[in-house]
């Protein structure tokens, strides 16, 4: 097992660094920020005083190794636009993704997983036929379109929700979370199901899918023979085999989620990572846009070692096929 | 009489009970609350309803007593502004000379400034107090603009900062200074001006919520508290006014201002902008990127080429059909009335007939090829402008192509001149002529400091010599005078090509009202009721 978890902590070390080096080389094939940080009115001097203030004139293998070495120290950079630390502005804003992304991961599998068995049972009546044609409008939609359509229903049009934002939040070791303020909870009603839509879809498939395959399993025959009541079977013995898929998906969905809700914090003007990512782009803020990338590069090598550890408990062969292999 | 009185008193119940919180949707976001940090409207428009300056920009840019009640040049040379008694900061210290001195001296010594102000602390050599009301400055040549400079340089307390009592002035920073204050410090809310507000919360990429300065010297400002919302999606922002989320918004996209003029619960204002659309030339290159069958030679170089291009266009079909009526045609930089503008001049009338003859006897009777760079979310429908306009050039004879992208990769394309022409935007912040001649047609020159945005490289030796003279006389109608007739010289050579002003628009609920900023800023104090 240690054997295990070591082998895959470095081969997420080696990903990290590997990624380090594509994500600092092509954020420079963007553009020169200069152009866009600058007031339109500066003369060269200040231009200049400026490209030497941010250390745009040194030559890129120089900013690479400079970042590099502070990257192993801990430090990836100071924005250029905010003039603050780039992990302490990201991970400021990290509460608010955070509360987005697991409540949108609870609706989707609070809904998913119900709808897909629902759907994998009675596959062949209307019911199960229109949970999956419902998966697929989910499927298809865009993420931004749903988002406008429900603000223009919920917050125009019938004016039940705010439109977009933060309410007002509560105070946990000094971050602030809406989800602790049940005042701020009408504004994360709407992001949230925005960002979960696709998932639902998502979980619904897979666990349809899982729970097909499972009921012609032998062991839900034997247990059927042996009397065993419906919901024990699929409530135990079905649920338990079609978890292992869905796990896997929603734990890099999460990652996915947290990483990428750019798109409904946007269209929300949701204050989380997602927004100032797209703030940063549009500015250049390249110091921003690596730090992000690089802790998205290591929140996703956490989380898949923590899945792949989750499956060797879920399911011992995993484990054994590894320390044989 | 008793119900006359009880009356008047349900009445004077009645107005404190109206909606005393104002909630505004921004399109940009302010970088941060120093506002000594970032030269870039989100950060300026937000910054002048807390820190004040010496003098203020009305709605049409000209200088207006803020800070100081008067100022004069008292020989080519030297300024003197005379400040305003009793004024207080927001944590009780009093305004005197010594804050001016200060601030000025803090503006170069800011750490990690993205685009510094010292643009506008550069010109000044020496700086005292002869009286704590009176400040005095010299600069090594005449600088006429003065007035409108100092609006850049925001006041800060002297005193709430740590200064030492007997500060003196010096170009790169006050004497005897230990430390200056933290950009982040500014961000925690610690520092306090004198404006009509003072922020009381900022929520990085949620909100900046002000109130009001009870003490103010100046006009009281309509609202008890104010909350700043940064809401960059166009869509959403209009959205979040419908719903009541907000009560006012910036630039809500053309294609939506039917449907708030529909509404009876929505009012709009326009206002004509100081932001010039313009089509630029590369004139350095002998071979300009885009540029085919042209024979070898640049065309850009040859006038008769752009009296053709500039012919060609159609200035009020633009307007019209693509801006919605929502622009303003354009005959030179800036529109009348500002500073050093020319008050007859009228757009260019479209004529292909003769742009046709003007290409055949530049020796181009079959026209030649050609790629307009333009970004695509810069300016209100800026692609869509350049489209129009290549169509436009097409009928003339020209084969034009279009290259729209994202302004990040459209400016530093444009630095690199990897353009022949290109479609961009140029708002003056001083609001006169002087600073748009400058960066767009002066020579690009790192000493006079011209030609910051002319990376084409057009060059005018007797336009470049009546411009630094203007910008050398003090007497305002004579230095006005200089910059027309320098800007009637650019216009009639045809250096760069202006389609059109930028009209700007701001979007709210019936019975506030708005008055229209020329320079595009959205302040809470100029938000009043009916």
């Amino acid at each position: 097992m240690l054997a295990f978890i070591l082998r895959r902590i470095g081969q997420s070390a080696f990903v990290i660094l590997a990624m380090a080096a594509l994500v600092f080389l092509s954020v420079f094939a963007i553009g020169n920020p200069i152009d866009i940080l600058l007031a339109p009115d500066a003369d060269q001097i200040e231009r200049e005083q400026a490209i030497v203030r941010l250390g745009l004139d040194k030559p890129m293998w120089e900013q690479f190794f400079v970042f590099l070495v502070n990257m192993l120290h801990g430090d990836l950079g100071r924005s250029f636009v905010h003039g603050s630390d780039a992990v302490h502005l990201i991970l400021g804003r990290l509460p608010a993704t955070l509360e987005l992304a697991i409540v949108a991961l609870f609706l989707a599998a609070l809904v998913g997983v119900p709808l897909g068995v629902i759907a994998g049972m009675k596959s062949d009546t209307w019911v199960g036929r229109s949970i999956m044609t419902g998966s697929i409008v989910g499927f298809s939609l865009p993420n931004f379109w749903f988002g406008i359509m429900m603000i223009l229903l919920f917050a125009v049009e019938l004016q039940w929700l705010p439109s977009g934002g933060r309410g007002p939040t509560g105070t946990l070791f000094g971050l602030e979370f809406s989800l602790l303020n049940p005042a701020g909870w009408p504004n994360l009603i709407m992001p949230a199901m925005t960002l979960a839509i696709y998932k639902v879809s998502l979980v619904i498939r897979l666990a349809c899918a899982g729970t097909r395959e499972a009921l012609l399993q032998d062991y839900v025959r034997f247990a059927r023979a042996k009397g065993l009541s419906r919901t024990r079977i699929i409530g135990v013995h079905v649920l338990k085999n079609i978890l292992i898929p869905i796990v896997t998906v929603l734990g890099l969905e999460l990652g996915s989620m947290i990483a990428f809700a750019v798109v409904t914090e946007t269209v929300f003007a949701w204050p989380g990572m997602g927004k100032l990512l797209i703030d940063s782009i549009a500015r250049l803020d390249r110091p921003v846009i690596v730090a992000y990338l690089m802790i998205v590069v290591a929140m996703f090598a956490m989380i898949n070692l923590i899945v792949d550890i989750l499956y060797s408990v879920l399911d011992p062969r995993v484990r054994i096929t590894e320390t044989a292999g | 009489m008793a119900t006359i009185a009880a009356a008047a008193a349900g009445l004077a119940l009645a107005i404190p009970a109206q909606a005393q919180e104002l909630r505004v949707g921004l399109s940009a976001e302010a970088s941060a609350l120093d506002p000594h940090y970032h030269n870039l409207t989100p950060n300026i428009q937000l910054a002048t309803q807390v820190f004040e300056r010496l003098t203020d920009q009305d709605a049409n840019q000209a200088p207006q007593p803020m800070l100081a009640e008067s100022w004069k040049a008292l020989d080519d040379k030297t300024w003197e502004f005379k400040l305003r008694n009793g004024v207080k900061f927001t944590d009780g210290s009093d305004f005197t000379a010594q804050d001016v001195i200060y601030s000025f001296c803090r503006v170069p010594k800011v750490e990690n400034s993205p685009s510094s102000f010292v643009v506008a602390t550069r010109p000044v050599d020496t700086m005292t107090a002869p009286d704590p009301f009176t400040i005095r400055m010299t600069t090594a040549s005449a600088y006429p603009l003065m007035p409108q400079t100092v609006f850049s340089v925001a006041i800060m307390s002297a005193k709430q900062a740590g200064a030492p009592a007997d500060l003196k002035f010096n170009k790169d920073g006050c004497e005897g200074v230990a430390a200056w204050p933290k950009t982040d410090d500014f961000n925690k809310l610690k520092f306090a001006g004198t404006g009509p507000y003072k922020y009381t919360q900022y929520l990085p990429g949620d909100r900046v919520v002000m109130e009001r300065n009870d003490s103010y010297w100046g006009k009281k400002p309509a609202w008890q508290k104010v909350t700043m919302r940064p809401i960059t999606q166009s869509a959403a922002r209009v959205a979040a006014l419908l719903a009541g989320d907000v009560d006012f918004i910036e630039n809500p996209p053309i294609q939506d201002l039917p449907r708030i003029k529909g509404n009876a619960n929505l009012d709009l204002v326009q206002g004509l902008s100081n932001r010039v659309i313009y089509l630029h030339f590369n004139y350095l290159d002998d071979a300009p990127p885009g540029v085919s069958d042209s024979g070898g030679k640049n065309p850009f170089r040859d006038k008769r080429v752009r009296e053709a291009i500039s012919l060609s266009i159609d200035r009020d079909a633009i307007v019209s059909r693509i801006m919605g009526g929502v622009a303003v045609a354009a005959a030179e930089f800036l529109p009348n009335p500002l500073a050093g503008t020319n008050p007859g001049i009228q757009p260019q009338k479209p004529d292909v007939d003769k742009a046709k003859k003007l290409l055949a006897e530049a020796g181009y009777p079959n026209g030649f090829g050609l790629t307009i760079g333009t970004p695509n979310d810069r300016y209100i429908n800026d692609a869509q402008v350049t489209q129009a306009a290549a169509q436009m050039m097409a009928r003339a004879g020209f084969k034009v192509q279009v290259d729209a992208m994202t302004q990040t990769t459209f400016f530093a394309k444009r630095t690199k001149r990897e353009f022949g022409i290109w479609l961009a935007g140029w708002s003056a912040d001083t609001g006169e002529m002087s600073n748009s001649l400058r960066a767009l047609a002066g020579t690009p020159d790192a000493k006079t400091g011209f030609g910051t945005t002319n990376p084409g490289g057009y060059s005018n030796k007797a336009m470049d010599e009546l411009l630094t003279k203007a910008l050398t006389t003090v007497d305002d109608t004579q230095r006005n005078a200089m910059l027309a007739q320098a800007s009637r010289m650019t216009m009639d050579d045809f250096a760069v090509i202006p389609l059109h002003f930028e009209v700007t628009v701001w979007a709210f609920k019936k019975g506030l009202t708005y008055e229209a900023q020329v320079n595009q800023y959205t302040r809470a104090d100029a938000i009043g009721r009916k």
